[in-house]
C-alpha cells in the first residue's frame, strides 16, 4: 500500500516535472505574441490600419508609414520563390528519381551545407561578390529594356534584384529537402503503372509530381516563410530605401531589414512602438504561412506510412 | 511516330534541366566557399584570435573579444535551452498521445518558424527594456529561445527510436517511470541527443539578427553578462557594412571562422549519425 503510494507519487512527480517544461515552451510562444502586441499599442492606437497604407517613413518628423516595408518583404520573397521553386523541384527530382545512389548522399550533404551557412556570410558574399556582378548586368541592360518599369532606374547593384537572388539561393535547400521527402513517399506502383502504359521517364515523374502536389505546395510555402523572415543577407544587399516600386533595380527595404537597422537606435516611444508593430505583423505573417505549409505537408503525410511522416516532418523542421 | 520522338525529346530535355538545376544550386555554394576561404585566409593570423580591434586607420588588430563574446552568449543560450529542450522533448516522447504533447510539438514548430529578428524584438521587450540596457544575458536568452525547438525535436525523435524492450526491461525490474527514462532510455539515446545539441549550437552561433539589439556590441574585453558584449557575427556585420578596406578584410576572416565552425560541426554530426546507423543495423 505504502509502496504503491510512493510509486504513484513518483509517476506524478515525473510527469509534472517534464510537463512544466513543456508548458514553458507553449507559454513562451504565447508570450511572444502578447509582448509584441503590448509594446506596439501606442502605434496601433495612433495610426490604426493607416500604418500599412502610407508610404512616408520619417522618424524625425514623427511620420510612420510601413507600406514600403511590407511591399519589399512580399515582393522580394515572391521573386525569390519564382526563381527558387523550379530549381528546388529540379534538385528534388534529380536526387530522388534520377541520380545514382552513390551520389545521392553527397548531394544531400551539399544542399544541407547550403542551408547551414550563416546568413551573415551570405550577406558578406552578397555585398562584395553578388552586388558588383548584378551591377554589371544592370549596366549592360540595353536601352529598349529600360523602358519597361521592371528594369528602370540607375544601375546601383544594391536593390531588389540582388535581394531576390540571394534569398533564392538561401531558400532552395529548404524547399528542395521537403520536396525530396515528399517525392520519395510516392508509391513505386504509381511510376510502374505509368511505365507500363508506355510513359516516358518524364511522364512517369510528372505523374509522381502530380500525386505529391499537396506536399510540394507545402514545401514551397515553407520556403516562403523562410524568405519572409530572412534578415541579415537581405539587409546587406537590398539598399535600404523605403519606396514602393516595381523596379528590380531600385533599392528597397523589408520589414526585417528596418528592424535590423533602426531598432537599436530608435528614440522615443512612438518610434519604438512603430518598429515593434512591424515585428508583430512579421510574426503573424510567418505564423500563418508556416501553419498553412505544415497543414499541406501533414495532409500529404497522413496518407503515408509512419516512416515517411517522420522524415518529411524532420525535413520541414 | 513523330509524336513519340517529340515525347522522348521532351523527356530528355527536362531530365537534363533537372540535372542542370543541381549545378545551378551548387555554383553559388562553390563561389561562397571559394571567396570566404581565399579572402579569409589572407587576413587570418594569430592577431585575429588574440588582439582587440584596432582604432580606425591602424592596421592589424583582431576579434579576440568578439570570439570570447560569442562563446559567452552561446554558452548562456545552452544553459537556458538544454534543460528546457530535453525535458519538454522527454514529455513529448513519453506522453505522445496527450493534448499537451501535441500542443508543445505545435509550439516548437511555431517557434522554429519565427524569424530570428522577431525573437530579437521579443527579447528586447522582456530583457532590455526592464533592465534599461543591452546585455550579454539578453543575447543569450534570444539565442536560447531559438535553440529550444531544435533540441526538443531531436530529443523526442531519438527517444522514440530507443527500442521499447529496453524501457520495458527497466519497468519489469521495478523501476519507476522517471527512473526508467533517466537511467535507461535517455542514456541509450544520449549520443544522438549530444549530436543534436552540437548542431543546434553551430546553427545559433552563426545567428546575427537576434543579437543586434540585445547583446549589441562592445569594443573591449567583457565577460560581464549584464553589460553589452561583442560577438563574432555582429562584428562581421559592422565591419562588412563599414567603409574601410581593413574592416572588410577582418570581416572575411570572421566569416571564414564561422564557416569552418559550421563545416566541422556538420561533418562531426554526419560521422556520428553514420556510426549510429551502423550500430543499429549491427545489433
Amino acid at each position: 500500500m505504502i509502496r504503491r503510494f510512493f510509486g504513484r507519487r513518483d509517476e506524478v512527480l515525473f510527469r509534472s516535472a517534464t510537463g512544466v517544461f513543456a508548458l514553458l515552451v507553449i507559454a513562451g510562444v504565447i508570450a511572444i505574441g502578447v509582448a509584441l502586441y503590448r509594446e506596439s499599442m501606442l502605434s496601433i492606437r495612433e495610426f490604426g490600419f493607416q500604418f500599412w497604407q502610407t508610404d512616408v517613413w520619417d522618424p524625425v518628423a514623427g511620420e510612420f508609414g510601413a507600406k514600403p516595408f511590407i511591399w519589399g518583404t512580399l515582393y522580394s520573397s515572391i521573386l525569390a520563390l519564382l526563381i527558387s521553386t523550379p530549381i528546388a523541384l529540379g534538385i528534388a527530382v534529380y536526387v530522388s528519381e534520377l541520380c545514382p545512389p552513390a551520389l545521392r548522399r553527397t548531394l544531400v550533404f551539399l544542399t544541407e551545407l547550403l542551408a547551414a551557412i550563416p546568413s551573415i556570410v551570405y550577406g558578406l558574399w552578397g555585398i562584395f561578390v553578388l552586388v558588383p556582378f548584378v551591377r554589371q548586368i544592370e549596366v549592360a541592360t540595353p536601352e529598349w529594356m529600360k523602358v519597361i518599369p521592371l528594369f528602370s532606374g540607375p544601375p546601383l547593384g544594391v536593390g531588389m534584384l540582388s535581394a531576390a537572388l540571394i534569398l533564392a539561393i538561401m531558400v532552395i535547400p529548404f524547399s528542395s529537402a521537403v520536396a525530396r521527402e515528399v517525392l520519395r513517399s510516392v508509391p513505386q506502383a504509381q511510376r510502374e503503372g505509368a511505365y507500363a502504359l508506355g510513359a516516358t521517364r518524364w511522364e512517369a515523374i510528372r505523374m509522381a509530381l502530380f500525386y505529391a502536389r499537396t506536399g510540394i505546395v507545402g514545401a514551397v510555402m515553407l520556403g516562403f516563410g523562410r524568405a519572409l523572415g530572412e534578415t541579415m543577407a537581405v539587409t546587406m544587399v537590398i539598399g535600404n530605401n523605403p519606396q514602393v516600386t516595381w523596379s528590380l533595380y531600385a533599392p528597397q527595404y523589408t520589414m526585417a531589414a528596418v528592424l535590423a537597422n533602426e531598432f537599436a537606435e530608435a528614440s522615443g516611444d512612438l518610434y519604438l512602438h512603430a518598429l515593434v508593430e512591424i515585428g508583430l505583423v512579421l510574426f503573424i505573417l510567418t505564423l500563418i504561412v508556416n501553419v498553412i505549409s505544415r497543414m499541406f505537408i501533414w495532409s500529404m503525410a497522413a496518407q503515408r506510412p509512419r516512416v515517411f511522416r517522420r522524415s518529411a516532418l524532420k525535413a520541414a523542421a | 511516330m513523330n509524336r513519340n520522338r517529340w515525347r522522348r525529346a521532351l523527356s530528355g530535355t527536362i531530365l537534363v534541366l533537372c540535372g542542370a538545376s543541381v549545378v545551378v544550386a551548387l555554383v553559388p555554394l562553390a563561389f561562397i566557399l571559394f571567396y570566404v576561404v581565399s579572402q579569409g585566409i589572407a587576413s587570418l593570423n594569430v592577431a585575429f584570435f588574440t588582439q582587440l580591434p584596432k582604432p580606425v586607420g591602424e592596421p592589424g588588430g583582431g576579434m579576440a573579444n568578439a570570439i570570447l563574446g560569442s562563446l559567452v552568449v552561446t554558452g548562456l543560450a545552452a544553459v537556458l535551452a538544454i534543460p528546457i529542450g530535453i525535458m519538454s522533448g522527454i514529455y513529448a516522447a513519453e506522453y505522445t498521445g496527450t493534448r499537451l504533447a501535441s500542443s508543445v510539438r505545435f509550439a516548437a514548430d511555431t517557434l522554429n518558424g519565427v524569424p530570428s529578428i522577431v525573437i530579437g524584438v521579443f527579447v528586447y521587450t522582456i530583457a532590455v527594456l526592464p533592465l534599461g540596457r543591452f546585455s550579454a544575458l539578453a543575447g543569450g536568452i534570444a539565442l536560447g529561445i531559438m535553440m529550444i525547438p531544435l533540441i526538443m525535436r531531436t530529443t523526442e525523435e531519438l527517444l522514440r527510436l530507443v527500442p521499447s524492450t529496453l524501457r520495458e526491461g527497466a519497468l519489469a525490474l521495478g523501476a519507476t517511470r522517471g527512473r526508467a527514462v533517466f537511467t535507461v532510455v535517455v542514456p541509450a539515446a544520449l549520443p544522438g541527443i549530444l549530436t543534436g545539441i552540437l548542431l543546434a549550437l553551430a546553427r545559433i552561433a552563426g545567428e546575427t539578427a537576434p543579437l543586434l539589439f540585445t547583446a549589441l556590441n562592445n569594443r573591449f574585453w567583457s565577460t560581464d553578462i549584464t553589460q553589452p558584449i561583442s560577438t563574432l557575427t555582429v562584428q562581421v556585420f559592422t565591419y562588412a557594412t563599414g567603409p574601410y578596406a581593413e574592416w572588410h578584410q577582418q570581416a572575411w576572416a570572421g566569416a571564414l571562422v564561422l564557416v569552418t565552425l559550421v563545416l566541422i560541426c556538420s561533418l562531426l554530426a554526419r560521422i556520428a549519425t553514420a556510426r549510429m546507423e551502423r550500430l543499429q543495423r549491427g545489433s
